[in-house]
């Protein structure tokens, strides 16, 4: 008998606070800036931590309150950066994305274990492989965001420039700097 | 024909030029001298894979392997390509990196060809009468023998005429313009072969199933357009010579079919849209050698020209002949280069050496003295719109490049940057010295790499959601698995538990 007291204590209990929970997360929401959700559907969601923020939402929240420049995010490159810029209506000073030369994470086949620890960490699934088998990296999945170097046992994991090859070669800016014109 | 009423002439838009500039033509080294085709085979050729516009070709031979004249070493890839032939007999030495015919001279995956200078043919096909094929069959066999367009922007030419064929046109154009000061290829190309170029016309015709060709051959040729007319008078009335003004870029496929058809190629379109297909003179020579004889593109005339070169001429040389053996043949001096460019002067390829093999798309190698070439200290824009009234693409080359320059590329964009065909007008009229064009060329470069960057930001989106989903859904499986196992753990205990 005294276990359906039990029973019922418990489910009225459960189903009061649950109605209260809800009733406060309608009632006392806090309200979040709709243009930081906008900014993270921008943002490539790899949660890289490149830009030196735990993910890409605490990013964009730093950037709507103004603590980091539009051209915080490396695998975003200068078009994100631009994008960022014209939404909220910011100077770009693009210099410090220029220097950026784009990379790509290579496996170094004499030195890699197969360990299996560096595709677990890829956000983008950029490398394969198997438990005891050399793994490789798809270079066209990666965004350089360094996971797989910090987590390679045997440092055979490292990020190199993007070779320039006729298809990706670009000209240059026009020699006399951009004086003229 | 052209319209003989006045009225009716002008409203047509037939005569009609915008922009244009007037480049000394400085073609008077080389327009007199017959082609030489005497330049003794060079030690090894080097065949760039990737010389069309379009999928890298497939080397289909081996390394060490013997080949010979006309065999098939390199198949094309993909829809938009073309195939690579044996220029010579002889053996493949190696198939390596070697830096291309590009202006960054960067390592490109080459075929390196030694001859042994036999010149022995694979069997080639006997002559055959063009006019009894089907007309699709014109298509695959220009394909299959790698012609590509060789007024330079090798594009493949089978696909040319595939899409001229599907869309039905009314007239195809043929490009004797060359208004590209220095080049006299084509010019000798009209005069000294000018009925198999006009029978090249005619298979082209019967390929596309089009009745009527205009050849544009600019006013400053007049033997070619003699020669020219000659031959076409055989060919009944189908082809037509017209003299074009000498005006730079009447070669332009949108400039000659404006003057010449009075119709305007849409901005974006092409000039099938209007009904029109263009092809160069040298194109259809080579449509001519590969139809009716089963030859291969595997040479072409070439113009070796520029101060530096002593004996300035056109030279018919085999595909993947290094450019300094080219220029060492004419007596270059190296010491008096100061600059290298393939093809003209206007549009042509600034190359940093001439160590860079002849490609099919190459008609011209110039080195040209230090007094040839422009002062390139660039001042301010002065705003004397010289540039404005030089386009031949109607745009505005000061406005576009000022925003250029204060990084605002969206704007140039709005400006018509795309329809930019870097004729190099602007640049050549400004009395500043400004690049324009190196700004167009720098520009549409960057904007192709931020397309590239955000397309890549969408993947890296997608390809991050799914790994989320992929380990949410792997978590659930795990719980519900969890949860299965232990009812049934306690399943079996109650079980047990009965049957005590």
């Amino acid at each position: 008998m005294y276990i359906l007291y039990a029973i019922f204590a418990l489910t009225a209990l459960g189903l009061g606070l649950g109605y209260l929970l809800g009733a406060a997360a309608r009632y006392l929401r806090v309200e979040a800036n709709p243009l930081v959700d906008e900014i993270e559907a921008l943002m490539p969601g790899s949660q890289c931590g490149q830009c030196g923020y735990p993910g890409c939402r605490p990013a964009a929240e730093a950037l709507v309150a103004g603590e980091a420049a539009p051209t915080l995010c490396p695998p975003g490159g200068r078009a994100l950066a631009e994008q960022l810029a014209n939404m909220l209506s910011l100077d770009l000073d693009l210099s410090g994305v220029k220097e950026q030369v784009p990379m790509v994470a290579r496996v170094d086949e004499t030195l890699c274990i197969g360990c299996a620890r560096c595709f677990k960490v890829c956000p983008t699934d950029a490398i394969v492989g198997a438990q005891k088998q050399i793994h490789a990296v798809v270079a066209d999945a990666c965004t350089a965001c360094n996971k797989c170097v910090d987590v390679c046992p045997t440092e055979c994991l490292k990020l190199h420039p993007v070779k320039v090859t006729l298809r990706n070669w670009r000209w240059p800016a026009p020699a006399a700097g951009l004086a003229g014109a | 024909m052209l319209p003989l009423d006045i009225h009716s002439l002008w409203r047509s838009g037939v005569g009609k030029i915008r922009g244009g500039v007037h480049p000394e033509s400085r073609k008077t080294a080389t327009a007199d001298r017959p082609i030489d085709a005497a330049m003794p085979l060079p030690a090894m050729l080097y065949l760039s894979l990737h010389q069309h516009v379009g999928q890298p070709a497939e080397p289909v031979v081996q390394v060490g392997e013997r080949v010979r004249k006309g065999q098939l070493l390199a198949a094309s890839q993909g829809l938009i390509s073309a195939p690579i032939h044996a220029p010579t007999s002889g053996v493949v030495a190696d198939i390596m990196d070697y830096p291309a015919a590009h202006p960054s001279a960067l390592p490109t995956p080459t075929l390196l060809l030694e001859p042994d200078g036999e010149e022995s043919w694979i069997d080639k096909p006997d002559e055959i009468d063009p006019f009894s094929l089907a007309p699709e069959e014109i298509g695959v066999r220009v394909g299959a023998a790698g012609v590509v367009g060789m007024g330079g922007a090798a594009f493949p030419s089978a696909v040319k005429l595939n899409l001229g064929r599907r869309s039905q046109i009314q007239t195809l154009l043929i490009n004797g313009g060359e208004c590209e000061p220095y080049l006299t290829c084509d010019d000798r190309l009209m005069r000294e072969r000018a009925e198999a170029i006009v029978d090249g016309i005619l298979i082209m015709l019967h390929g596309l199933g089009c009745n009527r060709a205009i050849v544009g051959i600019e006013d400053n040729k007049p033997e070619a357009h003699a020669a020219m007319s000659t031959a076409a008078k055989l060919a009944g009335g189908r082809i037509e010579i017209a003299q074009v003004p000498s005006l730079y870029p009447m070669g332009w496929d949108k400039q000659l079919i404006g003057y010449l058809t009075g119709k305007e190629v849409p901005a974006g379109g092409r000039a099938t849209d209007v009904g029109v297909l263009m092809h160069n003179v040298a194109t259809a020579y080579a449509v001519r050698d590969a139809i009716r004889f089963g030859k291969p593109l595997i040479s072409r005339i070439i113009t070796v020209s520029g101060g530096a070169v002593a004996e300035p001429r056109n030279v018919l040389a085999p595909i993947g002949t290094p450019l300094k053996d080219l220029l060492a043949y004419c007596g270059y001096r190296p010491q008096q280069a100061a600059r290298y460019i393939m093809g003209g002067p206007m549009m042509g390829e600034a190359l940093p050496h001439p160590n860079v093999p002849l490609v099919k798309g190459a008609c011209g190698i110039l080195a040209l003295s230090a007094a040839e070439v422009a002062a390139t200290d660039a001042k301010s824009c002065i705003r004397c719109s010289r540039c404005v009234t030089a386009c031949p693409a109607g745009l505005l080359p000061l406005e576009m490049a000022s925003r250029i320059k204060a990084g605002q590329l969206e704007a140039a964009l709005n400006y018509g940057l795309r329809d930019c065909i870097s004729c190099g007008s602007c640049s050549y009229v400004c009395p500043s010295q400004i690049p324009l064009v190196h700004y167009f060329k720098y520009a549409n470069g960057e904007l192709v790499a931020r397309q590239q960057s955000q397309h890549k930001n969408e993947q890296t989106k997608r390809l991050a959601e799914e790994k989320l989903a992929r380990l949410q859904r792997a978590k659930d499986e795990a719980a519900a698995a969890a949860a299965a196992r232990k009812a049934a753990a306690e399943a079996k205990k109650k079980a047990a538990e009965a049957a005590a």
